[in-house]
């Protein structure tokens, strides 16, 4: 388990060590099942508040990432396809409406942006060719 | 008594000769948490923590510590280490003879604890205690309280004149103790950066009253500091300028959060550091605007902080 925290991305610490850990979940790093450390046990080797590590904890946990047991520590939960699904979804859209955001003050119509959505994708397409 | 606090003080009064050193001092520290108490000196940090282990009158108001109201017997010291800021022990004692010492007084002294801890801090069994260091006498005290086996930690200005190393050990320790989630620190300072990571809970003294205290996050979230030119903040804004500096080319000072929109929109509006908080909490205020006080809450706290000033 990997966790490198910054002073100075702007993002609160709790966030940092939330985003961090639900990225690995995510991509399989943490598998189901594996022991978390505690709370406490992770604010001590981060050298952060236990406050912090319980709010991302308590977080993670709300997401259906880990589970927490009491005392215990946390471990990873199955990966539930269907949230993290809707988790992605969420996601895209939010992408999508900043897009749109920035397009109405540009005055860029429908056509406009799904030309610029097309070549993105061609771009990628063209990026995994290589 | 709620046996999840490890101390709290409520509507805690001591006077100092003719006028008052801590004046209506109420907050809390739950258990399994630290907590930073901030303030500049004079502020009444150490009165407070004298008040907290007895060693100091209260004339008012009611004091728990560790579930049982204070002043309480001599066996509540089992419980709680201290660490001050000059070491109380005597310095032609060599550190066996410091075990030797304290042993008696505590029923669950550690002996093997003593002697591991003293390896694992890098200090001599057979030196004495005046040719320690100011950080290894830290860590000594650190090693009697941990060697009794104390719940809470108090420590009065632990980093005070201590480099950047012993300080990051002392923070380390800090973690450590805290694993045991019945385990608390109470750790006054003025050097804010020690807190701003590991600190759970903050208090906020400015003299001798309470100006805030809540969670680390909730108090940074209570404030903003605001920038602006040498006209943007004067004191027609009616917005309360907390500790404002000013100089030719601008002004700068701390507001509530709830204000800053009240500020036009030439001023920077910036989440603060702990740092400034202290800073400008502390500052002295000029006579002449006494409103620029610490807290609403408390319409007479002019008084009393101008005394101190």
């Amino acid at each position: 388990m990997r966790v490198v925290l910054s002073n100075s991305a702007g993002l609160p610490l709790y966030q940092q060590v939330k985003e961090q850990l639900g990225t690995a979940i995510l991509s399989g790093e943490l598998g189901e099942g594996t022991v978390l450390p505690s709370v406490r046990a992770l604010a001590r080797d981060l050298r952060i508040s236990v406050i912090t590590t319980t709010r991302a904890y308590a977080e993670l946990a709300a997401e259906g990432f880990i589970a927490t047991v009491p005392g215990k520590g946390a471990f990873v939960l199955p990966l539930d396809s269907a949230l993290v699904r809707e988790q992605l979804l969420r996601e895209v859209e939010g992408g999508l409406q900043a897009a749109l955001d920035a397009a109405r003050r540009a005055g860029l119509h429908r056509e406009d942006l799904i030309q610029i959505l097309d070549g993105l994708i061609q771009a990628e397409q063209y990026d995994a060719i290589q | 008594m709620s046996s999840d606090l490890a101390f709290a003080l409520r509507g805690v009064s001591a006077a100092a000769g003719n006028t008052f050193a801590l004046r209506d001092v109420t907050f809390a520290l739950p258990t399994g948490y630290v907590m930073g108490l901030i303030g500049a000196n004079g502020a009444g940090k150490t009165t407070t923590i004298r008040c907290l282990l007895g060693m100091y009158p209260i004339d008012a108001g009611e004091i728990e510590l560790l579930g049982h109201r204070a002043p309480e017997p001599v066996a509540l010291r089992q419980d709680v280490g201290v660490v001050l800021d000059h070491t109380y022990l005597v310095g032609d004692w060599r550190l066996v003879e410091v075990e030797r010492t304290l042993r008696p007084f505590y029923n669950r002294w550690d002996g093997a604890r003593y002697r591991q801890l003293l390896d694992e801090f890098g200090l001599d069994p057979r030196a004495k205690v005046k040719d320690l260091s100011r950080g290894m006498a830290m860590k000594l005290m650190i090693a009697v309280a941990l060697s009794h086996q104390a719940r809470l930690l108090i420590l009065d200005e632990p980093t005070s004149g201590l480099d950047p190393v012993s300080r990051d050990e002392l923070i380390g320790i800090v973690g450590d103790f805290l694993l045991d989630e019945g385990h608390s620190v109470l750790f006054s300072t003025h050097i804010t950066s020690d807190l701003d990571r590991i600190g759970d809970y903050l208090t906020i003294l400015h003299g001798g009253r309470v100006v805030r205290t809540g969670t680390k996050d909730e108090i940074l979230e209570a404030y903003r500091v605001v920038r602006g030119g040498p006209d943007d903040l004067d004191d027609r804004v009616g917005v309360e300028l907390i500790g404002v500096r000013r100089t030719q080319t601008g002004a700068q000072a701390l507001v509530r959060t709830e204000e800053a929109d009240l500020l036009s929109g030439d001023v920077l509006v910036e989440p603060p550091t702990l740092e400034e908080i202290a800073v400008h909490i502390g500052a002295r205020v000029p006579h002449r605007d006494p409103d620029h006080r610490a807290d609403r809450r408390q319409p007479d706290s002019s008084m009393s902080a101008r005394r101190v000033a």
